[in-house]
Parts: structure tokens; C-alpha cells; sequence
């Protein structure tokens, strides 16, 4: 089914949205807010510019967008698969504990803030581009994963990366010389088995964005882990 | 590096004539003070473990146990008392924040206890609430500012989702990890017999409870614990925490060695780490973006649960609850300054936020200024002790009240104010099955239904003396209420006059 997003406001789209079945084109968006928030089982292609908050609370569906996105899209997102053909705005994949997002170009601020993780439920997020400051903080599950494929010389994420971070992990396609992370976190160098932990979200990159594996392999990924589950353990006196 | 010395602030006194060493003491303290001495056989005590919370003393089978604060006192004046000097050397020993337990201790002014409630005589007379209908049901969310009909007169009701509630009480928000499963099971059984909610706290809500749904207010804290779909759909409104009465401005840490089995799934976070609350929303910097929150939880919900936004009484919630009642919640939910907590920086708890009566008093007044009242409804926490603050809180403009510090103690709490130990020895704050266990829902469900039930007739008689026999008609009605020993500035800000006026 197609809709045309052409004068309608957000609550007249979900209305629509929740009741279609199965496959769904979104055309001319232009700004609607929360597009598909809480949807579980469509697949829906949108083309134009979704508002903020697509996706929030998404629990199961797939949702394609053919350009750029705004801020907060896959908030607190539980299940499902969010593919960007272009740009995020900020706070992509906040607080998400399930899914899949993929982004073509880049990330703005604060992407991955507090994502979590529980057995079964690993939520990945992977920026094709550059991701700007505040990338994974506070992270308490996941995987993150930036490619910095742009081209600008900008370094691969912004200022204050995994301030927080107390689980999951962050790849970077870098050997972030000049990124300072603060001292919760340690670095090091991808080996074989950690990459084979994120080549299947590799090459569904590949996949939906005609890259190349090759390609992203050519350059050393840095990981990065939280040295504590705890980190304030220590901070606290009983009074 | 030596450690200074602090005195136990509790002695253990045990008289020996009366204890028997059945050793009931040793097996039921959690902090490990009791022991038995073989050699001697007799029972000792380590007192420097003690809390003074009374599961010994109350569970003594020869009433031989009493704990009393110890006379052992440091060199006080009145500029350094004894607690202020131990505080400085728990901190010079160990470099940590201290951490405090259940609501701010300080001897604040509490306005509650200087307004008194009027009573009809001779004209207008009371109402007698044992031979008259007394309505004590309160529809919270946003009423429409205008009566409808149709072309038959009939009223056409097109009213935004309402919170129906028996009385104007709801039990505020406790998250699963910081109290029991037992506790959580007291609570959400209560609600759903007394007719009214209780509140999940930022812990997800463990699957048992799903069934009590329609009691249940759901939470989304700045860390989204637990929070997906069915969650939300499971509740009867969903409630934003931006703050609390406890820790205005700052976030929580549940400790990972309370994140184990139920409550790491129902949290969905690993076993053993840290569940980090952010201070802030990351994604509300302004007005706007908590509107944005507010509307993806409609657009999620189906626009069929109101949304609570809930702050801390801070300086300016008179402006902050404008904004607020513009940003399409329902219901503003304010916590005052002596709301209780699991846990708090000491400092904070004490330091931080204002009085809810003023709070309330203000907000209530500005919003009707504004013309914006209908928009929102008001519920106010932050130490309601008893079914006399309810009516005052409702005559000052509330449309109910959270409690949760009076809950815990009708299960059982005995304010020993050391939540942050995660050893209740009476099954509330604690997630060790052995102690969990002493909390019997079935008990503490009957003791909560009997705590309600007893408001709820105080409140029908305070009503009945005052000659009002709805909530509708208490709420903002603050002729019923005067001041005594308040200054002019204070009764300026409660808006009511002084007794004798």
C-alpha cells in the first residue's frame, strides 16, 4: 500500500500506518513525527524526510527511509530494523535495547546515548559516516560500531565519546590517535575474533548501502570496553 | 592511615533476667548484630552493626530486646552537632558522598502542621458521612473548558483519557529492585482493591504484574529501564520522572548488587551491573522536547493513557508546571522536598528543593492565572503522612496525592532509614529471598486496604464537618483552610488567611 504523506499530520499517518498490513510506501514525507512508534510487524519505506522520534519504541517492524532522517530516531527501541539511506540528526538510538539500526551517512550528537542489553537482546547500531560528541554515553549494552566513511577530515566521533559507558562495546574503523576517552574505558585493536563478532552487521551494511567488505576491512577497527559494570561503586559512604 | 572511631549510634539492651538465647534475634538481624556465645551462653550483641530497626525488639518471644540511642555523645554546640562531626569523619575515612535513605530528616518548617481546616456551624451544617453519600472519586487528566451538546441537548463528551481513581491516593512510584517482589505484590494488589494506582518506578514491571495493569502507573526515567510496548500498554497512564522530591537535579544508581535474577529481566539489563539513571533526559533540553516525548508515548499508546510528567518542587515550578501544562501532559505530578528515596546523596536530600505545600500552593495559582488549570491535573507528593494532609493538600488545589513513605510503613517499614544496605530485615527493600520472604503479600496487601480505608473515611468525616460532601468541591477551595504562626509572606504564597481572620 502506498500513502502520501502530502498534508497529513503525524497522528493522521499512524492512523493509517497501524491499519495497513504487511508492506507499506510512505511518500512526500515531510516532517512527521513519531512515524511507526511502537509498530511490531510492517515493513514500511518512506520517502522524503521523516520529523523526530521515528521509530520510537519500535518493536519488531522494518523501516527504510530513502534520504536523511531527524533527531531521536529508534528511541528506546525494543525490536525491528531501521535503515537510513543518508544523515541522522541527534540522539539516534537512545536508550535502545533490541534491534537493528544502520545508517548510510552520519550521526549527529549524542547517538547511542544509554543503550542497553539483556541475554537474547543485543541491540547494534552502525554509522556508515562520522558520529559527533557524546557518542555512547552512559552505554550499558550493545554494540556501536562507526566506519567513518565520509569525506571530511573530521576525526571518526566528536568531542567526550563513552563518558559513562559501563557495558556493551563500541567499534571504531580508526586507531582514534588524538580521540581522548575518559578513564573508565580501555582501547585496543580489533583481533580476528572481534571481528568476526561484528561481520555479520558488516556486511548487512554492505548489503543495504553497495559497499564493499573489502573496503571496510582496510583499516584497523579500535574497541572500546568499560573496565567496570560498577563504575560508582566506590564513590558512595553510607551516612 | 588510622580510621577515626564512631561510637554506635544504638545500644542493645538485653535484659538478662528475660532472654531465654532462643536465638529468634540472631536468626532475624540481616545486619549481623546478634550472636550467641557458646562458651558463656549467653547472647551479645554488636552494636556497631545496629540500624535500629526494630525486627528484634518486635519479634523478641520474651520481650527481652530494647534499643536505645546511645548517650555516648561527641563535644556538641550548637554550630557542630554530633551527627555534623560524624559526618565529616565518614568522609575524612573513606573520601566517599554520603548516602542517606527515606526522606529529608531536617528540621524544615512542615506547613501541613501550621494550617488547620474549617467546620460548619449553626448555618450550613455539617454532613454526616455514616447516614450521607460522600463522593470521594477523582477523574484525573485534562478537562475540556467547555460543555458540549448536540442538537438534542444531550452533552457530547469528547474527554481525553481520564485516570479514575476511588479516592484522591495513589501509592507513588517504588521501582522493583529498590523494594522486594513482595513489596511490589503488596502494592499492586492494594491498588487494584482500593480502586486506585500504585507506580512501577523506573524498574519495568516484573511480568507477574501485568495483571493489575489497570492500576498501574507505568514510569520512563531518563535510563528508559524496562520500557517497550507492552509495558506501556499494560498501564492505566504513563508517567515521564524528569525528578524527585529526594534528588532534584540528579539522577540514581541502583547498585549492581541489587541487579539480580527477576529484577535484572524485568529491568533488561546484566546480572551484577549497574542500572545508571542519568540526571537528565538526553533528549529533553527544553518545553519542545518534552512535548516530543510526551507525543511519541500518545502516538505509541494510541492517545488512550494520559501521560504524568512528574518534578521536583524546585524554585521556579510555578513557571516550570506552566510549561509543563503546555507540553500536552495530563497530569503534572510534583514531589516536595521531604519525599522519601532508596537512596540519595546526603547532601542533596537535605539541601535541595522546596516545601509541596508552597509548591503546590504556587502552581496551583499560577496555572489559574494563566487560565491553563483545566489543562492538567495536579498530583502532589512529598511526605502526605495522613488523611488530614489530603484534605489540605486537595483544599490548596491538588487533585490527589502520591504516598509512598505512609505504604511502606503500613507494610511494615520501620523507618531505620538504611534502604541503601539492600538488608530490610522486614522483606521491603531488599532482594535476598530470605528476607523477601518476610514480607507476606497477602499481609502486607490487607494492612495497605486497611491503611486506605481508614483515610478514606477521615476524609469523607473532615469533608462532612466542612458541610462538603464531593472532592470536586474541596479541591482549591482554600476558605477552608487558615494559617497559624506563619508570616505574611508565607500565607501570601499558600493563599489562605489566618486563623482568627
Amino acid at each position: 500500500m502506498n500513502i502520501n504523506a502530502t498534508g497529513l499530520d503525524y497522528k493522521e499517518l499512524n492512523e493509517m500506518l497501524r491499519s495497513v498490513r504487511g508492506a507499506c510506501n510512505i511518500n512526500d514525507c515531510l516532517g512527521q513525527r513519531f512515524i511507526a512508534a511502537g509498530i511490531s510487524d510492517k515493513t514500511i519505506t518512506i520517502s522524503g524526510i521523516p520529523g523526530n522520534a521515528l521509530g520510537a519504541y519500535l518493536n519488531g517492524a522494518k523501516l527504510e527511509v530513502m534520504g536523511n532522517a531527524q533527531d531521536a530516531v529508534g528511541d528506546t527501541m525494543n525490536d525491528g530494523t531501521i535503515v537510513i539511506h543518508g544523515n541522522v540528526g541527534d540522539a539516534v538510538g537512545y536508550a535502545m535495547r533490541g534491534g537493528r539500526i544502520y545508517v548510510q551517512g552520519n550521526a549527529g550528537y549524542r547517538a547511542g546515548i544509554h543503550m542497553k542489553a539483556y541475554k537474547e537482546k543485543q541491540p547494534a547500531l552502525v554509522i556508515g559516516g562520522k558520529a559527533g560528541s557524546f557518542l555512547g554515553e552512559y552505554q550499558a549494552g550493545g554494540i556501536i560500531i562507526v566506519l567513518g566513511l565520509a569525506d571530511n577530515d573530521k576525526p571518526i566521533v566528536g568531542n567526550f565519546p563513552t563518558t559513562g559507558m559501563h557495558g556493551g562495546k563500541m567499534f571504531l574503523r580508526s586507531e582514534c590517535k588524538g580521540i581522548h576517552f575518559p578513564h573508565q574505558v580501555h582501547t585496543h585493536l580489533a583481533d580476528e575474533s572481534e571481528m568476526e563478532e561484528i561481520a555479520h552487521y558488516l556486511r548487512r551494511f554492505c548489503f543495504y548501502f553497495g559497499h564493499d567488505l573489502k573496503e571496510l576491512l582496510d583499516h584497523p577497527f579500535t574497541v572500546v570496553m568499560p573496565d567496570s559494570r560498577n563504575p560508582y561503586r566506590q564513590m558512595y559512604v553510607a551516612n | 592511615m588510622v580510621e577515626h572511631f564512631i561510637y554506635p549510634e544504638f545500644e542493645v539492651e538485653r535484659n538478662k533476667d528475660r532472654c531465654i538465647a532462643c536465638r529468634v534475634c540472631e536468626r532475624q538481624c540481616a545486619n549481623e548484630v546478634h550472636r550467641f556465645d557458646p562458651e558463656l551462653g549467653v547472647m551479645v550483641a554488636d552494636e556497631t552493626k545496629c540500624v535500629n530497626c526494630q525486627r528484634c525488639v518486635s519479634l523478641c518471644p520474651t520481650r527481652a530486646l530494647k534499643i536505645v540511642k546511645s548517650d555516648c555523645r561527641l563535644r556538641e554546640n550548637a554550630n557542630w552537632s554530633d551527627e555534623t562531626i560524624k559526618e565529616i569523619y565518614k568522609q575524612a575515612n573513606s573520601g566517599g558522598v554520603l548516602l542517606s535513605s527515606m526522606g529529608n530528616p531536617k528540621p524544615l518548617p512542615v506547613y501541613w502542621d501550621k494550617i488547620l481546616i474549617n467546620a460548619s456551624q449553626v448555618t450550613n451544617p455539617p454532613i454526616d458521612p455514616l447516614r450521607e453519600p460522600m463522593e470521594t472519586k477523582v477523574f484525573l487528566g485534562k478537562k475540556p473548558k467547555s460543555v458540549k451538546r448536540d442538537e438534542n441537548g444531550d452533552i457530547v463528551t469528547e474527554i481525553t483519557p481520564q485516570l479514575e481513581l476511588s479516592m484522591p491516593v495513589m501509592f507513588s512510584a517504588m521501582s522493583y529492585g529498590s523494594i522486594s517482589y513482595n513489596a511490589h505484590a503488596s502494592l499492586a494488589r492494594a491498588a487494584t482493591e482500593l480502586g486506585i494506582c500504585y507506580n512501577t518506578g523506573e524498574g519495568g514491571l516484573h511480568e507477574d504484574f501485568y495483571i493489575y495493569g489497570p492500576n498501574t502507573v507505568v514510569q520512563v526515567a531518563s535510563g528508559r529501564f524496562g520500557v517497550h510496548k507492552d509495558y506501556l500498554e499494560a498501564a492505566a497512564a504513563v508517567e515521564i520522572k524528569m525528578g524527585q522530591g529526594a534528588k532534584p537535579g540528579i539522577g540514581g544508581h541502583l547498585p549492581g548488587a541489587k541487579i539480580v535474577g527477576d529484577v535484572s529481566r524485568t529491568r533488561m539489563i546484566p546480572e551484577g551491573s549497574d542500572a545508571i539513571s542519568p540526571a537528565p533526559h538526553h533528549d529533553i533540553y527544553s518545553i519542545e522536547d518534552l512535548r516530543q516525548l510526551v507525543y511519541s508515548l500518545k502516538e505509541a499508546t494510541e492517545y488512550k493513557k494520559p501521560i504524568i510528567v512528574k518534578v521536583a518542587a524546585v524554585h521556579n515550578i510555578a513557571a516550570i508546571a506552566s510549561g509543563i501544562a503546555r507540553s500536552g501532559a495530563d497530569i503534572i505530578a510534583i514531589d516536595g522536598f521531604r519525599g522519601g528515596t532508596g537512596a540519595a546523596p546526603t547532601r542533596i536530600r537535605d539541601n535541595v528543593g522546596i516545601p509541596i505545600e508552597l509548591a503546590l500552593a504556587s502552581v496551583d495559582q499560577r496555572l489559574r492565572d494563566e487560565g491553563i488549570r483545566n489543562n492538567v491535573s495536579l498530583v502532589v507528593g512529598g511526605s502526605v503522612r495522613s488523611a488530614a494532609d489530603v484534605v489540605k493538600a486537595v483544599a490548596l488545589g491538588a487533585d490527589a496525592v502520591y504516598v509512598a513513605t505512609a505504604a511502606l510503613l503500613a507494610m511494615g517499614c520501620h523507618l531505620c532509614r538504611t534502604c541503601q544496605s539492600g538488608k530490610c530485615n522486614w522483606g521491603i527493600a531488599t532482594q535476598r529471598p530470605d528476607l523477601v520472604k518476610r514480607l507476606n503479600p497477602d499481609i502486607g496487601s490487607r494492612r495497605l486496604v486497611n491503611l486506605m480505608d481508614a483515610w478514606r473515611h477521615e476524609i469523607k468525616e473532615l469533608m462532612g464537618g466542612m458541610g462538603i460532601n464531593s472532592i470536586e468541591s474541596l479541591r482549591g477551595n482554600r476558605l477552608m483552610l487558615r494559617g497559624v504562626g506563619l508570616t505574611a509572606k508565607e500565607l501570601e504564597i499558600l493563599g489562605i488567611s489566618h486563623a482568627g481572620e
